[in-house]
């Protein structure tokens, strides 16, 4: 199943990532309408420090410890992708205690959002194709 | 290969699918006490808060036992383990053999023998959806209610029922909220926001006595209610194994494929004790999901493959009237700690580890923290004044980063 890597080395720190996220998750057609004086809540972060930034976002784990930390149900593997049944969930962070790696986040109305690999919109992932510098890549490994 | 489950909630569901992700074929049949579809306990709460519905709560989807081909036995007891011949007696006298057993019945809640509470008319536990329901049918805007515990149950029934009722009174020996996951000062700010929803909090005393709908307190005041909820803690369900002649700690003592002393007889969650490696303390975490990963566990070894649940720690993520806290391991140790306002941040280490930890407000990103005291990374290996800054995967080092971030996990 191909997933989302990232190769720290090409990062050049500019968040498009972020924005390319927020736009895909907006469920709107414009990006400028989407994202304009919006306070963005993407599915994948910039970490930065120094001279060393990198994204990081769902790793779609095939021992995904937020999936079975779920108390609701919520959250499931569907053919490898991670996905948030964001009806069913309640808020409870037991999957923010879980991830070993932070990608999951609050969404603004308090329950959980996660990367799903952008696959209602299909094809690569939004943040894939949106960073100029190839250090977030969507493969087979 | 016949498996039988006893239990139908968060151990059992992870037993089955573990059993399905090795044996495609062997017959499972789950025996539940309860008569309802699985659902998530902890999800009770939030029904009587209308968070969820009856729906919603399913901790599976309607077609979980026939998608996994399970035979399920709802309403239905065990009363008894022969493990010689190898069956499960139930409670209308049907006997089930099998080849490999879980039992995952999971626990009951503790109430503590008080003069006259017997007499007490309305009186409930809070530990499964015909409790919430049974509650439910008892609240009116004009009820009292008085809670008897200040444990991660008791004050989640408190915010289920707040707003529907005239009043909420939380009676506990202890002398903070939440006591065996909060320090002091967690406990004040916690209290402070659960108060701020008109909960009146009663602690460092008991119920001495009960006359009918009146408390009377060690102090010698008095609490009127119309509706009493006893949450004062639960009890692992350890007597079947126990009458079979299996070992029994605090709770079923099980080893790392989680077997019981017993052959084939595997147990799972909150009926059994396991080994906290925090502390190396044997003892009962009540966690939801560390029953899933323990019964997943068992079921992968029950169906002949090999899995180990042996990283269990105490861990927590709870949240009251929009206030959320995530706690994991043990505070025995050397104390990093930051407040700001309603923030409020404790790390414990000792030997070199991070041993556990407490957020309060933010919350994000915790499982980084999760993660180093689960896998017991060398607090060497990583730069802890970013970790003491907040969970980053920036304190790791650029190699196991290229691990964690671009190769398959
Ligand atoms: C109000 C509340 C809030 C909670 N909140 C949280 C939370 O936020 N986070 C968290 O991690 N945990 C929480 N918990 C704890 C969590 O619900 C348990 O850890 C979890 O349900 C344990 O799962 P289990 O499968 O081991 O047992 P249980 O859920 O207790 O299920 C055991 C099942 O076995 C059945 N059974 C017992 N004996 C028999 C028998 N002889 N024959 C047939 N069936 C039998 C019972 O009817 C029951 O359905 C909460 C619990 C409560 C009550």
């Amino acid at each position: 199943m191909k997933r989302i890597y990232v190769n720290e080395k090409w990062c050049l720190g500019c968040h498009l990532c972020e924005y390319y996220c927020a736009f895909a998750n907006s469920g709107k057609d414009d990006m400028v309408k989407a994202l304009k004086n919006i306070t963005i809540h993407p599915r994948i972060r910039i970490e930065e420090k120094n001279a060393v930034s990198f994204a990081v976002s769902c790793r779609h784990c095939t021992e995904p410890l937020c999936v079975k930390s779920c108390i609701t149900g919520a959250l499931k593997a569907v053919d490898g992708v991670i996905e948030i049944d964001q009806g069913k969930c309640v808020g409870c962070y037991t999957c923010i205690l879980a991830c070993p790696y932070g990608a999951v986040s609050p969404s603004p109305d308090g329950v959980i959002q996660k990367c799903e690999l952008c696959v209602q919109r299909g094809g690569s992932p939004a943040c894939v194709t949106g960073c100029p510098n190839q250090a977030i890549v969507f493969e087979e490994r | 290969m016949k498996y039988v489950i006893i239990g139908n909630s968060a151990a059992a569901v992870g037993c089955v699918e573990g059993i399905r992700s090795v044996d495609r074929e062997g017959e499972i049949t789950v025996v539940s006490r309860e008569g309802h579809h699985t659902y998530s306990r902890p999800l009770i709460s939030y029904l009587l808060l209308g968070k969820t519905d009856r729906e919603k709560m399913k901790y599976r989807p309607d077609s979980f036992y026939s998608d996994n081909g399970v035979r399920f036995l709802p309403g239905r007891a065990a009363v008894e383990i022969d493990p010689a011949g190898k069956t499960v007696t139930l409670d209308d006298g049907a006997c089930l053999p099998y080849d490999k057993l879980l039992v995952a019945t999971g626990s009951h809640p503790f109430v503590p023998p008080i003069e006259g509470l017997d007499g007490v008319e309305n009186r409930c536990t809070f530990s499964s959806l015909d409790d919430a329901l049974a509650l439910e049918a008892l609240l009116t805007p004009q009820t009292r209610v008085l809670i008897l515990g200040a444990g991660l149950i008791g004050l989640k029934c408190a915010e289920g029922i707040a707003a529907r009722v005239a009043s909420v009174s939380v009676v506990d020996m202890a002398g903070r909220v939440l006591p065996s996951i909060l320090d002091e000062t967690a406990a004040a700010l916690v209290q402070k926001q659960i108060e701020k929803h008109g909960v009146r909090f009663f602690l460092s005393r008991s119920v001495e006595r009960f006359c009918g709908g009146t408390a009377v307190l060690t102090d010698k005041t008095q609490q009127d209610f119309d509706v009493l909820v006893v949450a004062v803690g639960v009890r692992p369900n350890v007597e079947l194994v126990q009458k079979a002649g299996g070992a029994v700690g605090r709770g079923v003592t099980v080893d790392e494929r989680c077997a019981t002393t017993l052959p084939d007889i595997y147990a799972a969650g909150d009926c059994t004790e396991s080994l906290d490696i925090t502390t190396g303390e044997r003892k009962v975490l009540a966690l939801l999901p560390g029953a899933y990963m323990q019964g997943e566990a068992a079921g992968v070894n029950m169906a002949g493959g090999e899995k180990l649940y042996d990283r269990a720690i105490p861990m927590n993520a709870i949240g009251f009237f929009g206030y959320h806290m995530i706690t994991a391991g043990s505070y025995d140790g050397e104390e990093y700690v930051v407040q700001k306002g309603a923030d409020y941040k404790k790390l414990v280490t000792g030997d070199g580890v991070l041993k556990g930890y407490l957020l309060l407000g933010s919350v994000e990103r915790a499982g980084i923290y999760t993660a180093l005291i689960r896998n017991r990374t060398p607090l060497a290996s990583v730069d802890f004044d970013l970790i003491k800054e907040k969970p980053q995967l920036m304190a790791f080092s650029k190699t196991e980063r290229l691990r964690q971030l671009g190769s398959r996990r």
